[in-house]
């Protein structure tokens, strides 16, 4: 049998997928997933804490590391370790560090061609191209050496662009980038994306930039794949609570369905009752979800204040315990008897006037309410 | 002075082939030890670097009883040949060039191999970028190999025997030379080790800045 895959193109089938992988490191288990695949214009951001096997799924996607059980298909065609250089032939990796050769700039680039036996007038053309597009064809004839770390690694996803892969594997590509430059790197290698889409893995801890250049997203905690959506998805409506501590949802308040009116379910908590569009039926126990930036405070007991919103059905009344500045806003922990994370802009902070200890109350709408059911 | 020619163009001969062989030998044992992990790994490297600390004379001794006329490659002949010579310094160069060749090339960012594959490079390609980022170390492996047999008398005066118009070499000579008292005649011999010992270090030396400048 020879290895075809373009032979049994499907345009519906992913073009890299991995069934039932399994990495041992040690003899400890450190990845174990069932099913993962990349769509042909999708790009999939592997997100997860640190250490929780995001790296290792994608160098095992392209045979750097085991996998020691489990399969990767290239178009649906079984890559046997045999087979590991057809498949590499086909990707484009980038990892963290830009793992620059000692040569110059427009070397380092044509590599990944000269090992495809690609060379001479072809190759050069290719490389002036893809520097260009990553806004470094000034740096061409410079030693990799001299290059600051954005600049090395732009080089870096010229080098892995120039082969036109059917598969780019992305290792947390902007880590290595100063902040200053790494939002202009994100933008650049999203317009890339778009212009020129391939199916792409993005390995990223940063939910931002996930968000930013991923069609789906991936969670990965503890080396098991948690939840595969679109990123605004897994980012409002979390599968379970690691993923939801993961991606930001700060208040997380366990309680039990007591009544449901026309889809709207009352869930009773520690402090109170909150109102949420539910699936589930009464008497289950549930984990209540709000995201910080769904949570409005307005002090208690200023009845001259309006309401801020009448679609704001939820409201729970406690004790602001901290407030932590988090960029243009700050983030108020309010103890309702159990906590509640709001964050507030830092100027209706300072005109509200919040201190440690004001008595708040906690409005939400109950379409803010994400519900996951516990099973005890 | 056409004996000091012979003699030195003899001594460069010599200590070139046999540093060859042990280039040939020791960079793809070194690049095996430095790439691979199995288990008996940290046996075979104090192995090697016992060998690179091996006694000239240990590895002459060795050579002289497996080219003895009675010894077990007796039949060949070589004993007291220049080939005798090179046998023996390729045993003491190949522990240098292999230990310091590993080193340089395990002292490598193991994630470079990583995206070498990952760029598509087979084994053979990964392995020469691998040689080429490590070429400095692998340039003073070499010349640290040249250098160990260059200077090495023990073994050359065993097995080569120190034999006028043979297997006289530059240490030999000078060893026969001092016994002698023919003061001038080691001394001349001396200036010439010592300009080959500076002019590799220069080439060492030189290999080292440039690369730094580029």
């Amino acid at each position: 049998m020879t290895f075809d895959p373009d032979a049994a193109e499907d345009a519906t089938r992913p073009v890299l997928e991995a069934r039932d992988l399994v990495v041992r490191r040690g003899g400890r288990e450190v990845l174990s997933i069932a099913k993962f695949g990349v769509s042909r214009h999708g790009t999939v951001a592997v997100v997860g804490p640190n250490g929780a096997g995001k790296s290792t799924l994608l160098l095992a996607l392209a045979l750097l590391v085991g996998p020691q059980e489990g399969s990767v298909l290239l178009k649906g065609q079984l890559v046997t370790p045999r087979l590991a250089l057809h498949l590499r032939r086909r990707i484009g990796l980038v990892l963290a560090a830009p793992m620059l050769l000692d040569t110059t700039v427009r070397r380092n680039v044509a590599a990944g061609l000269r090992f495809r036996g690609i060379g001479g007038r072809q190759a050069d053309v290719r490389v002036d191209e893809w520097l260009d597009r990553l806004g470094v064809l000034a740096l061409r004839d410079r030693s990799a050496r001299e290059l600051s770390s954005g600049e090395a690694q732009r080089v870096s996803l010229a080098r892995a662009f120039v082969l036109e892969p059917e598969v780019l594997l992305l290792d947390e590509p902007f880590a290595s980038v100063d902040a200053a430059a790494r939002s202009q790197l994100i933008d650049d290698t999203g317009r890339l994306l778009r212009e020129t889409p391939r199916a792409t893995v993005l390995v990223t801890h940063d939910l931002d930039e996930a968000g930013r250049l991923g069609t789906r997203m991936s969670v990965i905690i503890n080396g098991r794949l948690r939840q595969d959506a679109p990123p605004e998805v897994v980012l409002s409506e979390p599968c379970d609570e690691d993923v939801a501590a993961f991606v930001g949802v700060q208040t997380r308040l366990p309680g039990r369905i007591t009544s449901i009116d026309d889809g709207l379910a009352v869930v009773e908590v520690g402090g109170g009752r909150i109102e949420a569009i539910s699936a589930f039926g009464i008497g289950q126990q549930v984990m209540c979800c709000l995201r910080p930036e769904d949570v409005t405070l307005r002090l208690s007991g200023q009845s001259s204040q309006p309401m801020p919103t009448t679609s704001a059905r939820n409201r729970l009344s406690g004790v602001i315990t901290k407030i932590v500045g988090k960029g243009p806003f700050v983030q108020v922990s309010v103890d309702c008897g159990a906590k509640v994370v709001a964050d507030v802009t830092k100027a209706s902070a300072n005109e509200m006037g919040l201190r440690e200890g004001d008595l708040v109350e906690a409005t939400f709408k109950a379409t803010a309410v994400h519900l996951i059911g516990l099973t005890l | 002075m056409d004996e000091l020619i012979q003699i030195t163009l003899l001594s460069l001969g010599v200590s070139g082939i046999a540093t060859a062989i042990s280039l040939l030998i020791g960079l793809p044992l070194g690049t095996v030890l430095a790439l691979s992990v199995f288990r008996s790994r940290g046996i075979v490297l104090s192995v090697v670097n016992t060998g690179m600390a091996l006694p000239p004379v240990v590895a002459g001794l060795a050579i002289a009883l497996l080219l003895w006329r009675s010894g077990p490659l007796g039949d060949l002949n070589l004993i007291y040949t220049p080939s005798a010579i090179i046998l023996a310094e390729v045993v003491i160069a190949t522990p240098v060039i292999l230990g310091l060749s590993a080193a340089g090339i395990g002292q490598l960012d193991p994630r470079l191999q990583v995206q070498l594959q990952g760029l598509g490079a087979s084994r053979m390609q990964t392995v020469f970028w691998l040689w080429r980022e490590a070429r400095l170390s692998l340039l003073a492996a070499l010349m640290a190999g040249f250098g160990s047999v260059i200077s090495e008398v023990g073994a050359a005066m065993m097995v080569g025997g120190n034999i006028s118009g043979q297997t006289r070499v530059l240490t030999t000579a000078m060893v026969l030379d001092v016994g002698r008292g023919n003061f001038g005649a080691a001394i001349q011999l001396a200036g010439i080790l010592l300009a080959l010992a500076f002019l590799v270090n220069g080439i060492l030396t030189w290999a080292q800045q440039s690369g730094k400048r580029h």
